[in-house]
């Protein structure tokens, strides 16, 4: 084989490949809103009086972290049915993604709420809110512009993360353009492709990211 | 079979795998921090055309995923008339994106060194090359160092993607493992602890010692 | 530690508004308060001054319960303020307890402490809606007028980023006021503005002081200011109460050497 892009084939195979870019777009978007959430349990887990339970959170949320996201994927697929529990490769793999990130976004929120005056908290006590209240009207509020470009990047992470749901076979982006190339025997257009998509979706999306930050500042008066 | 047992008969597996990404990581390590420098000082560069291909290299590894950049480089690179082997070709693409990462944490430490700095040394008219290297790249490390421990631990996960192009990893090891005996939980959970042992008890130690080290040769302890 | 020794709660005819009877407070083996007594009437001014680490901030942050107690008791207005009975004797208090203690309490601090993603009036609104479930309206016409007092009216729509310090502790007193507390905590309220806007946080305070019976406690390091409108001063030194009384005594013919001391070194400061 040698260097010889084929504009044919390459119009040929586009079509298939922004259909994946779409199954792509969806399992970043579903794994993202497991990870929203979840990351907010796991941070407001770490902020509760309980000791021990604060302990192992945290070591929990540094396992996660620490460890690669292509081998829990793996994990999550393979041992549920060593127990008898199946899991559709999009299941498992939302499950493993929206983990990972969930691990990452408590920290970005850790440090959001961390970065609230000790002030704000006082000034809450004096006014005599709830707990409840101090956190949803007084101090999230505040921890979540400095969050958003936290949470922004974490977007795009797990953008740029879901090729590897292609090991278990979930038919996004990575998996369409190997089929493409062990199917055809060429790899330098669905690579090169993929490549490229990925760069036309992160790079503006970064920019957007950014603007948005500003915009939410400037909502919030801050 | 217990797990004492499995560890027994695959232990020695699970070893091997550690080691070589124990060099894949290394490996992988040098081209980050080569190529993070480069491109860093390329991007404060006054000269249009180093900048620019700081720009366009940082872009394209931080745009698109490692695994992407992999599968290119040991698939797509070929018809270019560059054959690498899938050793070299794993750590070289996982050195490459975190390196890309890398340069920006370069950029921004050299550029959160005080402007009063700069100024110091232009009063004794320092050479750029010698402010650089004698002034501004000191301190500018001492402010990035702990973020190179993050990135470290980032790029020790992303060593076990080589295992995708066969290269016997430990992920890939805990992959046969897995695919001969069908015990998946102590295959890959196996492989997970040993993951985490090297990033917790090695890796961030390590970078913690050097933060500490760093911070005695700037007198700040 | 004996409880038995405190009264459940402080008989009618012996009801000062605040009453702190042996309170201690100490960190680790620092000790801040030592076994403190102090009574404040009710409509009574008592400004407390003393070096730094006098203990003096830590008896208003004790009062809003932003610090615990490690002995003695507390009572506002009769009641204990971190304790409640409990098969006839005190018992710490549950956070229950404790929020509907508060609520008769207000506090200012030095960094005001507005909430940066609200407006003026917001701020002034979010206790009287969010605590005591004031019907909106009724909220908004309460911070109105509160911020007409403190003559912040024009700038209640305003974030707190566009207002100077001075305006910010203006809408903080009314912001606290909102609460109706019963007892007003001033913590040094002057001390992170301006030399030049210190006059408008105090003629606020002064008209707060003429015009209302609430009991108020502040500490603050301008002399002449406590002089002026205090019917108590309580010099602090090293957790305890050195010397206390009215504001033309206690400046003008103090008894103890170490009032004397400080009262000279502060003139030679400023």
């Amino acid at each position: 084989m040698r260097f010889d892009w084929n504009w044919e084939f390459t119009a040929e195979i586009l079509p298939r490949l922004l259909a994946a870019t779409l199954n792509t777009l969806i399992a970043a978007g579903v794994g993202y809103a497991i990870a929203v959430v979840l990351g907010l349990v796991l941070a407001l887990a770490q902020r509760t009086p309980w000791t021990p339970l604060t302990k192992v959170v945290r070591e929990l949320v540094e396992f996660i972290r620490s460890t690669p996201l292509v081998l829990q994927i793996f994990f999550v697929f393979y041992v549920g049915p060593q127990f008898g529990i199946r899991l559709s490769p999009w299941t498992a793999g939302m499950i493993a993604i929206g983990l990972h990130y969930s691990a990452y976004l408590s920290e970005v929120y850790r440090a959001g709420i961390e970065a609230v005056p000790r002030g704000q908290w006082e000034s809450c006590r004096a006014l005599n809110l709830s707990t409840r209240d101090t956190y949803l009207r007084i101090i999230i509020p505040q921890a979540l512009p400095p969050s958003v470009a936290g949470m922004g990047n974490y977007l795009i992470g797990i953008f740029k993360d879901t090729p590897m749901l292609s090991v278990i076979g979930v038919a996004e982006l990575m998996h369409t353009a190997n089929a493409i190339g062990s199917e055809h025997y060429r790899f330098l257009e669905p690579y090169t492709l993929v490549g490229v998509i990925f760069l036309a979706i992160s790079l503006p999306a970064a920019g957007f990211v950014r603007v948005f930050e500003g915009w939410v500042r400037r909502k919030l008066g801050l | 079979m217990p797990i004492w047992e499995f560890l027994a008969t695959y232990g020695w597996r699970f070893l091997g795998g550690a080691v070589v990404t124990a060099e894949q990581f290394i490996l992988a390590a040098l081209v980050a921090i080569t190529v993070a420098l480069l491109a860093g000082l390329g991007k404060l560069s006054g000269n249009w055309l180093i900048r620019g291909t700081a720009v366009v290299y940082i872009e394209i590894f931080r745009g698109t995923s490692l695994l992407v950049q992999l599968y290119w480089i040991f698939f797509v690179l070929p018809l270019f008339g560059i054959n690498l082997d899938k050793f070299t070709a794993g750590f070289l693409s996982v050195g490459l994106n975190i390196g890309a990462y890398g340069a920006e944490l370069v950029r921004g430490a050299i550029r959160s060194v005080p402007k009063g700095q700069w100024e110091a040394a232009y009063a004794l008219s320092m050479s750029p090359t010698k402010r650089m290297r004698r002034i501004i790249l000191p301190q500018a490390l001492a402010i990035m160092l702990p973020s190179w421990g993050n990135l470290l631990i980032e790029l020790l996960k992303g060593t076990a993607l080589v295992s995708l192009i066969s290269v016997a990893d430990l992920m890939f090891e805990a992959k046969q493992i897995n695919a001969s005996t069908f015990l998946s939980a102590e295959a890959f959970g196996t492989a997970l602890v040993v993951y985490y042992i090297l990033a917790r008890f090695l890796v961030t130690p390590f970078m913690r010692g050097l933060e500490r080290a760093m911070a005695r040769r700037l007198g700040r302890t | 530690m004996d409880m038995s020794a405190y009264p459940l709660e402080l008989p009618e005819g012996d009801r000062p508004m605040v009453r702190f009877m042996n309170v201690t407070k100490s960190y680790g083996t620092l000790t801040v308060l030592d076994d403190l007594d102090l009574d404040v009437a009710e409509g009574e001014m008592v400004t407390v001054i003393g070096p730094s680490g006098s203990g003096k901030t830590t008896v208003l942050r004790m009062l809003m319960t932003l610090e615990t107690i490690n002995g003695g008791v507390i009572y506002v207005d009769g009641k204990p303020l971190t304790h409640m009975e409990r098969d006839g004797r005190l018992v710490p208090a549950n956070e229950r307890y404790l929020r509907e203690m508060r609520a008769s309490i207000g506090m200012c601090f030095q960094h005001f402490n507005l909430f940066p993603h609200m407006t003026a009036l917001q701020n002034c609104m979010e206790g009287p809606v969010q605590v005591l479930r004031l019907p909106k309206a009724e909220a908004r016409d309460r911070a109105e007028e509160l911020l007409s007092m403190v003559g912040m009216i024009e700038k209640k729509d305003q974030h707190p980023s566009r207002l100077s310090g001075g305006q910010q502790q203006r809408v903080a007193i009314a912001r606290a006021l909102a609460m109706r507390p019963k007892v007003m905590l001033f913590d040094e309220v002057t001390s992170a503005l301006d030399p030049e806007v210190i006059g408008e946080v105090t003629t606020v305070i002064r008209k707060l002081v003429a015009e209302h019976n609430l009991t108020m406690l502040m500490v603050t390091h301008q002399m002449g200011f406590a002089r002026d409108i205090s019917d108590r001063v309580c010099f602090f030194y090293s957790g305890k109460i050195e010397e206390q009384g009215p504001p033309d005594q206690l400046f003008g013919n103090p008894q103890r050497e170490r009032t004397r001391q400080f009262l000279s070194a502060v003139k030679d400061a400023g």
